[in-house]
C-alpha cells in the first residue's frame, strides 16, 4: 500500500490496455520532422492527431520571430505579470488578439487550461449560477471547481435542455453564465450556437464561448464558431488559445465588458503563475499575422478535413455528425480500439486513442486532427492504412462475415 | 418517492433493481460515471429541478439522492 494506492481503478484501466500492447500515454517520437509527419520507433510516420490545424508549428515567419526574440529578450520571464513586469510582447499580442476579435479587451494565459480556471473562476461567485455542457472539456469542469458558484450540469448541445434548468432559476437572485465549446475535441462536433445565443437572450444569462479547436477553423476571418454562426454580438466571453491553430502555447479570453481589466487583480491563475516566454509571444503574434493574411490555409484544413471524414463514411466506419478538422471513429470497446490504434501506429499513421472517462458517453475512439498542411497523398495514406486495418479486424461492412469465421 | 426512484433506475439501467434508503448507487448498482449523470438527468426531469453538481457529489446512497431531492423541491438547499 502506498499513498497513491487509492488510484487503482485508474492503474488496473491502465495496465488493460498496456496487455494489448498498447501504451497510448507515453508515445515517444525520435523526432518530429514537419507539422505532419515525424520518426517514431525509427519508422516515418504520419501526425494525424496533433491539433496543428493550420500547421504553422515549423513556418519559417514565426520560427525566425521566435528566435529573434529570444535573442533579444531572453528564453523567459522568469515570474508572473503582476508581480515581475510586463514585456512590451504580451501588451502587443493583447492588442492584436483583441483586435483580431474587434473586442475591447484581451487577457492572456499562459496556457489555454489556465485561462479557463481563471475566467470560470472569477466572472461567477458565490451565489452565481455557472451553466455548462455535459460533455466540456476538463479545464472548464475544473474552473468551475475553482470558483465558489453554483455548477449545473446541461445536456451536450442541447439549448432545450439548458432552457428549462435556467426557467427553473427564475427568481433566484445571481448571475447566470452559460458555457459552450466552439468545437468539442473528442468528436469534433460544434454546438448549435444560434439556439443557445437565443437561450442566453430570453433568460437574461451571460455566453462564454471556448474557441479552442474552433480559431482559425470555422467562420469567415476564422475568429470561431460565434462568427460562422453570426451571433458574435451575444457572445460575452470568448476563450481561445494558441496551442492549435497558432502552433505556440498559451491562452486568452477577450471581451466587451468595460470593467474587464478588474480581471488581472482578482484572476488567480493569471497572477500566480509565470507570463509566456518572449518567444512564444513573438511566434504567436506572427502566426495571428498569418491566421488573417492567409485565409487559403482555413480553405485548405477544411479541404484536407472533408477529405478524410468523406473518405472514412464512405468505408463504413461511424464518424461524429459534421466534417471538421476532429474526426473521430467510433470503436465498438476499448480493447478493439487500442488494438486498432496500435496497428494503425505500426504502419505509420499516429492519431489519437480516447477511452473512458476522456471520451463522451464512454465511447472509445480513434480520434485524428487534420492539418492544412497535409497533402492529399497523406490524406490517402491515411485512408488506406485505416482501410486495411479494418480488414484486418473485421471492421469493413464488406468483411463482417470472413473476419466472423476467423476471430 | 422511494418508487419513483426505483422506477427511474429501472428506466436508466434497463433491468429490475431492489432499493433501499442504504442502497449505494455507484457500488451497489454498480454504475460508472455516465451512468451516474444519466440516472441524474433522468431524477432531474422527472421532478423539474437541477441538482448542483457539488450536490451530486454528496449522493452516495438512495437515502442521500431522496434528501437532495426534496431539498430542492421545497427550495431550502443553500
Amino acid at each position: 500500500m502506498t499513498i497513491l494506492a487509492k488510484h487503482a481503478a485508474y492503474r488496473q484501466a491502465y495496465d488493460a490496455l498496456l496487455a494489448h500492447g498498447v501504451d497510448p500515454l507515453n508515445v515517444q517520437f525520435d523526432s518530429v520532422l514537419s507539422p505532419t509527419e515525424g520518426i517514431l520507433n525509427g519508422q516515418r510516420t504520419i501526425l494525424l492527431g496533433t491539433n496543428n490545424y493550420l500547421g504553422l508549428t515549423f513556418d519559417p515567419d514565426c520560427i525566425e520571430k521566435a528566435v529573434d526574440a529570444t535573442r533579444r529578450q531572453g528564453t523567459g520571464t522568469t515570474g508572473s505579470r503582476v508581480a515581475n513586469g510586463t514585456y512590451d510582447g504580451h501588451s502587443r499580442l493583447e492588442a492584436a488578439v483583441a483586435k483580431f476579435y474587434g473586442r475591447k479587451h484581451a487577457m492572456v494565459f499562459s496556457t489555454g487550461y489556465q485561462a479557463n480556471l481563471g475566467v470560470l473562476s472569477t466572472l461567477v461567485g458565490r451565489g452565481d449560477h455557472l451553466m455548462l455542457d455535459a460533455d466540456s472539456h476538463a479545464s472548464i469542469y475544473d474552473g468551475s471547481r475553482l470558483g465558489m458558484a453554483e455548477v449545473i450540469r446541461f445536456r451536450h448541445n442541447n439549448p432545450d435542455d439548458l432552457y428549462k434548468r435556467l426557467r427553473r432559476l427564475e427568481g433566484i437572485p445571481g448571475d447566470r453564465l452559460i458555457v459552450v465549446e466552439g468545437i468539442y475535441s473528442m468528436v469534433g462536433d460544434t454546438a448549435p450556437l444560434k439556439e443557445f445565443a437565443a437561450v442566453k437572450r430570453e433568460t437574461g444569462a451571460y455566453l462564454l464561448v471556448d474557441e479552442a479547436h474552433s480559431l482559425g477553423v470555422l467562420g469567415a476571418t476564422g475568429r470561431g464558431l460565434a462568427e460562422a454562426a453570426g451571433v458574435e454580438d451575444d457572445v460575452d466571453f470568448v476563450v481561445g488559445i494558441f496551442s492549435k491553430s497558432l502552433g505556440s502555447v498559451g491562452g486568452f479570453c477577450v471581451s466587451n465588458a468595460p470593467d474587464f481589466d478588474i480581471l488581472r487583480i482578482v484572476c488567480r491563475p493569471y497572477m500566480f503563475t509565470a507570463s509566456l516566454p518572449p518567444g512564444v509571444v513573438a511566434s504567436t503574434l506572427e502566426a495571428l499575422g498569418k491566421l488573417q493574411a492567409e485565409p487559403q490555409l482555413r480553405a485548405n484544413l477544411m479541404r484536407n478535413a472533408t477529405r478524410l471524414y468523406d473518405g472514412l463514411r464512405a468505408m463504413g466506419f461511424q464518424t461524429g455528425p459534421e466534417a471538421n478538422p476532429i474526426v473521430a471513429v467510433t470503436m465498438p470497446d476499448q480493447g478493439t480500439a487500442g488494438v486498432f490504434w496500435k496497428m494503425l501506429l505500426d504502419q505509420g499513421l499516429y492519431i489519437n486513442l480516447a477511452v473512458p472517462p476522456a471520451t463522451p458517453s464512454n465511447a472509445s475512439l480513434l480520434r485524428t486532427s487534420i492539418s492544412a498542411a497535409h497533402t492529399e497523398q497523406q490524406i490517402d495514406q491515411a485512408l488506406n492504412i485505416f482501410a486495411d486495418v479494418g480488414r484486418k479486424l473485421g471492421f469493413l461492412p464488406s468483411d463482417r462475415r470472413r473476419a466472423a469465421g476467423a476471430l | 418517492m422511494r418508487d419513483e426512484i426505483a422506477a427511474i433506475f429501472e428506466q436508466v439501467l434497463g433491468r429490475s433493481v431492489m432499493i433501499t434508503d442504504d442502497t449505494d448507487i455507484v457500488e451497489d448498482l454498480g454504475m460508472d460515471s455516465l451512468g451516474v449523470m444519466n440516472f441524474v438527468m433522468a431524477i432531474e426531469d422527472f421532478y423539474d429541478l437541477s441538482i448542483p453538481l457539488d450536490r451530486v457529489a454528496q449522493i452516495q446512497t438512495v437515502a442521500d439522492l431522496v434528501r437532495a431531492v426534496e431539498d430542492l423541491k421545497s427550495g431550502s438547499a443553500a
